[in-house]
């Protein structure tokens, strides 16, 4: 349903050269399914949220929907804008806070979204799509004559999700929606995200750092490092038996809520910090910090290859793994011990 | 049992313009050398202020108003204002979790540690030569190229590194951590938290270390309170509390975060309801309203924090008839 071609995002700064913050990526996403675009701080996945939602216009590639380029035809005229951007994507922002008006009560914030798009006849139909949306998204009716201080950090992520929903949208991507929630709270915005996905037959691309969350809503999960995809397949297989370093480390570092499960499992710490993202390192952008890099991969960028038994759309981009044929927290391992003198 | 922080009754109440309300209401906890006790809560349970009041840092407005804080068995709640600083001061680090907020980004990273010495006494040659080991110590490659760097020339694993060395330069016992990881990418985190924990057992730091990540507190603790609306509710051993959680509560708490095992993806347990907030409090237990376990007495006494199946729990029902 969406297929994203060799996305590629550059921002020129001032100081600090050519940002390249998203650099070839591609993915596809099928009608219903969710996929998790999981990665740390200068990794693109915001990047790719607002290019998805065209927020941004991206610097080359394809971003297709149902087969239609989304950024051809480029009749988005200045004015036009808010209009005329395709409502069959929708954001759903980290922080609901920032992106309500204060002052406006939040009804008045679901109504404006139905006016501008002409989604409503006149007040009666309006109210009572508000109250609809109010209640796909499990608040009572009333709180349409609240402000958004009045409401807690998960009652204003509902109305984040209920604003998104109102134009009816195909798709939501994520951002980090459940991130800046308490745990009680994250675990029923959740289960919301879950409901409406199966009732609403959504598609959605779920973005987060957190891996525990992702592992639990996500059919694929997508690995970012440094505006690229290192490794993409099924939740199961990228989450626990990742097959590319980085994901390997990731997937070690964080930390689980489980004491049993943290003794029994071995650190595998990378090192340093992710590099600038104006200076990215050449070869493969993870090498700097992979404890297994070998000669050939600060000369050449791998590519994004076919991994493990065929048609289970795993890929992987790591010269060592496709070498060895052996997912890196094996390799990983091994290493370890190997060098656990040092 | 030789307790080098041991808190007990300790009450924090700031002002507003209803009158003092109290955030902290009569919190217990005694932590030993080389150990680690996580306090885990949600926003509004009060965690921080706990931190601070321990670490002598509240805010204007903010007062403690009862209790103990012992450092070595010595009291330190009742010494008056100067004396107070001093102790604690040398005696207590913390860490938070905003490291550009709390160092100064017009100072380089040297004279920003050497500073945390000086004002406890320590001579100049004395604290120079300490600013370099301790820098060391946290593991900033080339000390004294990093320390004429300025913080905005840093990263933000180094400048936690740097708040660190801050906190640990004038050689405490206690460290105070108060979601110092919160704001850092993982692998990041996972270097932080080694770091303290070998900090810790090589120097018997007491550690204190306040967290709303639940994996966070399986990693590094051995010892956790969970705290909720300003009172510890349930004080167990790790291990007890994701395995045999003894308050509804922190049952309720761990059953909410996915599971990193297993293919079961259904609906989490959630909670229900939100925090009572603390203006607010009813009578009896201020949870009893999202609880599934409550009875009649819940709503007339407020359940103290008594002895459970080997840990200590404040509610009226024993895990035993939960429903």
């Amino acid at each position: 349903m969406i297929e994203v071609r060799d996305l590629v995002k550059h921002y020129r700064t001032r100081g600090r050269g050519t940002v390249h913050a998203l650099d070839g990526v591609s993915f596809s996403v099928g009608r219903g399914e969710t996929l998790g675009l999981v990665g740390e701080s200068g990794c693109g996945k915001s990047t790719a949220a607002r290019l998805l939602v065209q927020l941004e216009r991206p610097t080359s590639g394809q971003i297709l929907l149902d087969g239609r380029d989304l950024l051809a035809g480029g009749h988005r005229s200045r004015s036009g804008r808010g209009r005329r951007r395709s409502r069959t994507i929708q954001l759903v922002f980290q922080d609901p806070y920032a992106s309500l008006d204060p002052r406006q009560r939040v009804g008045d914030a679901l109504g404006e979204v139905l006016t501008v798009h002409r989604l409503v006849s006149d007040a009666a139909g309006r109210r009572r799509r508000i109250g609809e949306l109010l209640e796909m998204v499990g608040l009572p009716a009333g709180t349409a004559d609240r402000y958004p201080h009045q409401l807690s950090g998960g009652q204003r992520q509902r109305i984040g999700i209920a604003r998104a929903l109102a134009v009816e949208p195909a798709v939501l991507v994520l951002d980090e929606a459940l991130s800046a929630l308490d745990v009680s709270v994250r675990a029923e915005v959740m289960n919301l995200l879950a409901r409406l996905r199966r009732e609403l037959g959504l598609t959605y691309i779920f973005i987060s750092h957190d891996l525990g969350m992702v592992r639990h809503i996500a059919d694929r999960i997508a690995v970012m490092y440094l505006g690229q995809v290192v490794e993409i397949g099924s939740w199961d297989t990228v989450s626990d038996a990742p097959a590319h370093p980085y994901t390997a480390a990731l997937n070690s570092a964080v930390p689980v809520a489980d004491p049993v499960v943290e003794a029994a499992r071995p650190a595998l710490t990378v090192r340093g910090e992710v590099p600038d993202a104006a200076r990215p390192p050449g070869g493969c952008r993870f090498h700097p910090r992979c404890p297994l890099a070998q000669p050939i991969c600060s000369s050449v960028n791998p590519a994004l290859e076919p991994f493990g038994p065929a048609g289970t759309g795993h890929r992987v981009s790591c010269h060592v793994v496709e070498s060895a044929q052996r997912p890196a927290s094996d390799l990983l391992l091994a290493h370890r011990q190997e060098h656990s003198g040092e | 049992m030789s307790a080098v922080l041991q808190v007990s009754g300790l009450r924090t109440a700031v002002a507003t313009a209803d009158g003092p309300l109290e955030i902290v209401r009569g919190v217990d906890l005694a932590v030993e050398a080389g150990e680690t006790l996580a306090v885990v809560g949600e926003s509004g349970s009060g965690k921080s202020f706990t931190a601070l009041s321990i670490a002598g840092l509240l805010p204007a407005g903010a007062t403690v108003t009862a209790g103990s804080i012992r450092i070595d068995g010595q009291e330190t709640a009742d010494l008056p204002e100067p004396a107070r600083r001093r102790i604690r001061g040398a005696q207590i680090g913390m860490v938070y979790q905003d490291p550009m907020t709390s160092l100064n980004p017009m100072m380089r990273i040297g004279p920003q540690v050497r500073e945390a010495l000086t004002v406890h006494g320590w001579t100049a040659a004395e604290a120079t030569r300490r600013t370099m080991e301790v820098l060391d110590e946290v593991g900033l490659p080339t000390p004294g190229a990093m320390a004429r760097l300025y913080p905005h020339q840093l990263s933000g694993g180094m400048r936690q590194r740097v708040l660190i060395a801050i906190a640990l330069a004038p050689r405490p016992k206690v460290l105070i951590a108060d979601e110092p990881t919160t704001a850092l990418d993982v692998t990041i985190q996972q270097q932080i938290l080694q770091l303290v924990g070998g900090l810790r057992d090589e120097y018997g730091l007491a550690v204190v270390w306040i967290t709303h990540d639940l994996g966070v507190v399986a990693r590094i603790a051995r010892q956790v309170s969970v705290m909720y609306a300003g009172r510890i509710v349930e004080q167990a051993s790790v291990l007890d509390l994701f395995g045999a959680p003894t308050h509804p509560y922190s049952a309720a708490l761990v059953a909410s975060v996915p599971p990193m095992r297993g293919t079961d993806r259904g609906d989490l347990p959630q909670i229900g309801g939100s925090a009572v907030p603390l203006a607010d409090l009813p009578i009896g237990c201020p949870f009893r309203e999202r609880c599934p376990q409550s009875i009649e007495i819940c709503a007339e006494r407020e359940p103290d924090l008594l002895p459970r199946n080997g840990s200590h729990a404040a509610c009226w029902v024993e895990p035993g008839d939960w429903t």
